[in-house]
């Protein structure tokens, strides 16, 4: 790790500050992203501003038809948060399937959806609940956020401050881990609203997080896994390396869809 | 059997230290004025070094000094070596090409070491080592087994790439019994490629003394006075009495530590030349790519049986890559620890195995927990269940239609097995895991979509490596003994001083044991000091499962000669002849009569030495000993893998794993099973998981846990381990060894389990997810079509 200044936030206003006064700065949230790549010396921010003492940006709260989880809220407090089990229990499984306890007690939503890793489980969350992401300056739709791997819709001096996801009649997320880093190889969330089906495939897309639109038609006609049978999604577009070649993630995919309609 | 004594149970005296975090490993040690090394290593697989600039990391702040492979040769430093001779078939001897600590000229791997700064801070040295420049002329790479012979030459004296040519067995003999044979099965496999991750990486800390003009190594060694050997007598930094090496705790080594590196010499080395202590501790990643790896082979094997099932003949051919250098015991492991146990637990009248090894632009390849018997085991124990299947014969029965039942046995490749009862482990093994059972537990699983399996192996590996002489003669360029002392204080307190180094093992305890069920003393008045050549005058070390059946046997000869000592001091004490006294219990009485001495009253006597004249009788009570075993030990049993493969993702599940070992008689159980345990973990994970993984450049993909799935809890099952016990014996205490078992035996169950859940043969290690899928597609067209 190479040296670099440590600045501690005391609140949202504080850190865009802090940020536009020195332009080469990088948010500090949970860190288990950033701070093994700057160990390993991948990534040398000459700044870090720290979220982690901004207390705005911490807590979950149900308001009305939705749930607020603000950015710095850790995987393990989502992932133990009665009103996160009452109001959606697919997404508590889901936080409490990320990492390992350690990455759970300082890994945040804020700073999984920030970086918008192609193997997150957040964003396909995220997707297929119709999250709405709010920072300091707007509101974003979850699929407007997402750009591609590693990219967010974020702009210059913009933070996430907190995730708002609507209530939905039924929710899954599974994910088939690699072997060795546990991280999604793929994971797949379905969530059902109404009529409407959306399935959200992560760990996969050679882009990133998307959304899978052939299995959602076919669900919101029929929403039962053998509604699947047949369907196949194009390797094409999807990620191999050495843990699975394309075409066995574009089969994982079906397997993972039809066990999370099976399990919503 | 006393509470604490041979056969007990008991906790490990070393766990509270350990798991307080107060060992003290070498990492913990830091020395007044120590700088810290940063080693320069090759991003390319295979280069010439055109030129090295290393003035503006000379003058980087923090910098004492910055040191290439100039240096080293300007010091005549010797380059590390391989200390195992091996001749080819044609009697040349093998191609060893030079292995500098710092490259000269050329770099043939990636990690291979370029250059060393050593500066006030680590951060420092690493800030200096991205100023300097290297000038490489990259060369093409040579990875791939298959290529390597056809590929870039690595090292100027191995034309092709050949390290040796090797072979064992009668050629001729085994033709013949092929040419007759009923049936012939072949197998072709991979040996997977493993990176051995002890939890510990290594270190060193090298110290200069100007005022004796000697150099301490502190070092994560399983072997210390190998080390201060070869870095001596060998690489030449110092005569061995003026040169101490201490390997403290040490958190594991599985063979990759058996091995004098690089990094250990160069800070010796340094240290001297700059007059300060100087530190190296590796990084997980460093450890990834320059700790010896273990396995990779690519082999051929036939079996033939005849018209009775009757195993009649074996042929073997591999392929083994010894990665860019030859490591400090490379070349013995895929021949001598390899070939000799082709045989298995089975009367096989003719063998015949040859080998090339092959230099490749990859990290060196050396021993690894089994070293050459999982890789022999893997062969037979695949072929013999495919053989027994194409037979359609009853896999268990085919095994015991086969197994040597008389002994000794000679095998026609060198190995004299002394003892064993190998049908009495299968049956034992088949009773625990409930082989009745298994149709039922089957139907079960493929009525909820799954596949299930059940595998055996019925390993044997030759352990307590081993008489120096047989070793010599196979080109070992050390004898394979082990030495012991053991210092009995005035008041009874006994400390021994062994030879064998304790790196997860458990010598402090059973050690202790020995002592304690020899003299009839507490345990904890007894403590185990190994490790340091200043305390400890010479020892061979950890490896090989040779601690007990070696090293604790010369501990044993060395109590022999105390008790003949201590009778002597009893005699007088008592006032009796010698031939009265008797020792039991800790206590010498006087044959006949009540009168008797405890232990301590013994040992006080021996030092105040009033009742006894000092010139008939030396004061004091201390002995020590050499042993030198009469063979190997041969350590044998079963193990069945029973799993479920969920063939819609390819996941593969152990549902249950039983092991029955026979390891001679046992000091400790509770850590033998603790062995048994550990060994078949890493087993699962090479046969499942873990793989290393060059690309065609020679970029090590698998360098991080990100990418090489080491076995995690959830990936074991909860084992049932049982023994069997036929008593070694070519050794005073009837003991075998198992530190290695499990790793030797675990691989084939495993295949051998998912083979026969998939129907087919065609699955390579490790078995991902991915590979298991894919081989599944024909099984699960056959359940849905049931």
């Amino acid at each position: 790790m190479y040296a670099f200044t440590h600045h501690l936030a005391s609140s949202v206003d504080d850190a865009v500050k802090t940020l536009g006064a020195n332009g080469d700065a990088k948010f500090l949230a949970g860190g288990q992203t950033l701070l093994p790549t700057m160990k390993q010396r991948l990534a040398a921010p000459p700044h870090l501003i720290d979220l982690g003492k901004v207390k705005e940006l911490r807590g979950i709260e149900v308001q009305g038809d939705k749930l607020v989880i603000k950015a710095m809220t850790r995987h393990y407090d989502v992932a133990t948060s009665d009103a996160v089990k009452s109001f959606q229990p697919g997404l508590a499984e889901l936080a409490g399937l990320i990492g390992d306890p350690a990455v759970r007690h300082r890994g945040t939503i804020g700073g999984s959806i920030a970086n918008n890793d192609p193997a997150a489980d957040y964003p396909a969350a995220c997707l297929a609940l119709g999250a709405t992401i709010v920072t300091n300056k707007r509101r974003l739709e979850a699929e407007k956020f997402f750009t591609g791997l590693f990219s967010t819709a974020l702009e210059d001096n913009e933070i996430v401050t907190s995730v708002e996801f609507p209530k939905a009649d039924k929710f899954k997320y599974m994910k088939f881990r690699n072997p060795a880093s546990r991280y999604a190889m793929v994971g797949v969330a379905v969530a059902k609203k109404g009529g409407e089906v959306r399935v959200a495939v992560t760990g996969a897309g050679s882009d990133g997080v998307f959304r899978w639109t052939a299995a959602e038609e076919k669900l919101t006609q029929n929403f039962d896994k053998r509604a699947l049978e047949g369907l196949s999604i194009d390797p094409g577009t999807l990620n191999g390396d050495i843990h699975g070649s394309r075409e066995y993630r574009a089969h994982l995919i079906g397997v993972m869809a039809k066990r999370a309609v099976a399990a919503a | 059997m006393g509470a604490t004594g041979i056969g007990a149970a008991i906790p490990r005296k070393e766990d509270h230290r350990f798991i307080t975090g107060k060992g003290r490993y070498v990492d913990d040690i830091n020395r007044p004025g120590q700088a810290y090394a940063y080693f320069l290593r090759s991003p390319h697989a295979h280069a010439k070094i055109n030129r090295i600039d290393t003035s503006a990391a000379q003058n980087a702040p923090g910098v004492v000094e910055v040191y290439t492979g100039d240096d080293i040769a300007a010091d005549k430093v010797g380059g590390l070596i391989c200390g195992w001779l091996i001749h080819s078939k044609d009697g040349s001897p093998m191609n060893a090409g030079p292995h500098p600590a710092l490259a000269q000229g050329k770099v043939r791997y990636v990690g291979d070491h370029v250059a060393v700064v050593i500066a006030d801070t680590l951060a420092q040295a690493r800030d200096a080592a991205e100023k300097i420049e290297v000038d490489y002329e990259v060369l093409p790479a040579v990875i791939d087994l298959a290529n390597a012979q056809s590929g870039a030459q690595i090292h100027d004296v191995a034309p092709n790439n050949v390290v040796y040519d090797w072979h064992l067995g009668d050629k001729a003999a085994t033709d013949k019994a092929f040419a007759s044979a009923k049936h012939v099965t072949k197998l072709q496999l991979v040996n997977n490629r493993l990176v051995p991750n002890p939890m510990e990486p290594r270190a060193a800390v090298g110290e200069y003394e100007e005022g004796t003009d000697s150099l301490v190594l502190y070092t994560t060694s399983q072997n210390p006075h190998v080390a201060r050997l070869v870095l001596s007598a060998f690489i030449g930094l110092a005569p061995e009495h003026k040169f101490r090496v201490i390997a403290p705790d040490v958190g594991g080594g599985f063979g990759s530590k058996i091995f004098i590196y690089a990094e250990e010499t160069i800070c010796v080395w340094a240290a001297r030349k700059i007059r300060r202590p100087v530190k190296w501790n590796c990084d997980r990643t460093e450890a990834f790519l320059c700790d010896a790896h273990g396995r990779d082979h690519v082999t051929h094997a036939e079996l033939a049986t005849d018209a009775e099932g009757k195993i009649t003949g074996l042929r073997v051919s591999t392929k083994a890559n010894l990665g860019a250098y030859l490591s400090t015991f490379a070349s013995s492991v895929p021949t001598y620890l390899y070939v000799p146990l082709l045989s298995g637990q089975y009367n096989i009248p003719a063998i015949y195995g040859e080998v090339m090894a092959l230099y490749t632009n990859t990290a060196p390849v050396d021993a690894y927990r089994g070293a050459g018997r999982p890789e022999a085991t893997f062969v037979i124990e695949r072929i013999v269940e495919m053989a027994a299947r194409e037979l359609n014969m009853d896999p268990a029965e085919f095994r015991r239609k086969n197994f040597v039942t008389q002994f000794p046995h000679q095998t026609p490749v060198i190995m004299c097995y002394d003892t064993g009862d190998y049908d009495a482990s299968l049956k034992k093994a088949q009773e625990i895991h409930d082989i009745a059972g298994f149709a039922s537990r089957k139907a079960k699983s493929e009525s909820q979509g799954k596949l299930r399996g059940l595998g055996y192996s019925a390993y044997i590996e030759a352990c307590g490596i081993a008489p120096s002489a047989a070793v010599g003669s196979l080109g070992a360029g050390v004898g394979l003994w082990e030495s012991a002392e053991v210092r009995v204080n005035p008041i009874g307190t006994v400390e021994i001083l062994t030879g064998s180094h304790s790196h997860g093992q458990g010598h402090e305890t059973t050690f202790a044991q020995l002592v304690s069920d020899r003299l009839g003393i507490p345990i904890d008045n007894v403590s185990i000091v190994h490790g340091d050549t200043d305390k400890v005058q010479m020892g061979m070390g950890t490896y090989g499962s040779r601690s007990g059946a070696v090293g604790m046997s010369a501990i044993f000869k060395a109590l022999d000669k105390i008790e003949v000592k201590a009778k002597k001091v009893a005699a007088h004490v008592l006032e009796a002849s010698e031939g009265d006294i008797e020792f039991k219990d800790g206590k010498f009485a006087v044959k006949g009569t009540d009168k008797n001495a405890d232990w301590g009253t013994i040992a006080l006597q021996a030092y105040i030495a009033h009742k006894f004249n000092g010139q008939e009788l030396e004061p004091g009570l201390k002995e020590s000993a050499f042993w030198d075993p009469t063979n190997f030990t041969f350590p044998a049993g079963v193990h069945i893998c029973e799993l479920e493969v969920d063939p819609a993702t390819g996941s593969t599940t152990i549902e249950k794993w039983t092991a029955v070992d026979d390891f001679g008689n046992l000091i400790n159980p509770m850590i033998v099973e603790g062995q048994v345990h550990g060994g078949i973990a890493q087993g699962v994970g090479q046969a499942l998981l873990e793989g290393a993984i060059y690309n065609e450049d020679g970029q090590l993909i698998t360098a991080s846990f990100m990418d090489y799935c080491m076995p995690r809890a959830h990936d074991v099952p909860s084992y049932q381990v049982g023994m069997t016990t036929t008593p070694c014996p070519s050794n005073p205490l009837g003991i075998k060894g198992c530190g290695e078992a499990g790793a030797i035996a675990s691989p084939p169950a495993v295949i051998n389990a998912l083979t026969n859940a998939l129907g087919h043969e065609n699955l390579q290690m490790p078995a991902t997810p991915e590979r298991v899928w894919k081989a599944a597609q024909g099984a699960r067209l056959r359940m849905a079509a049931e």
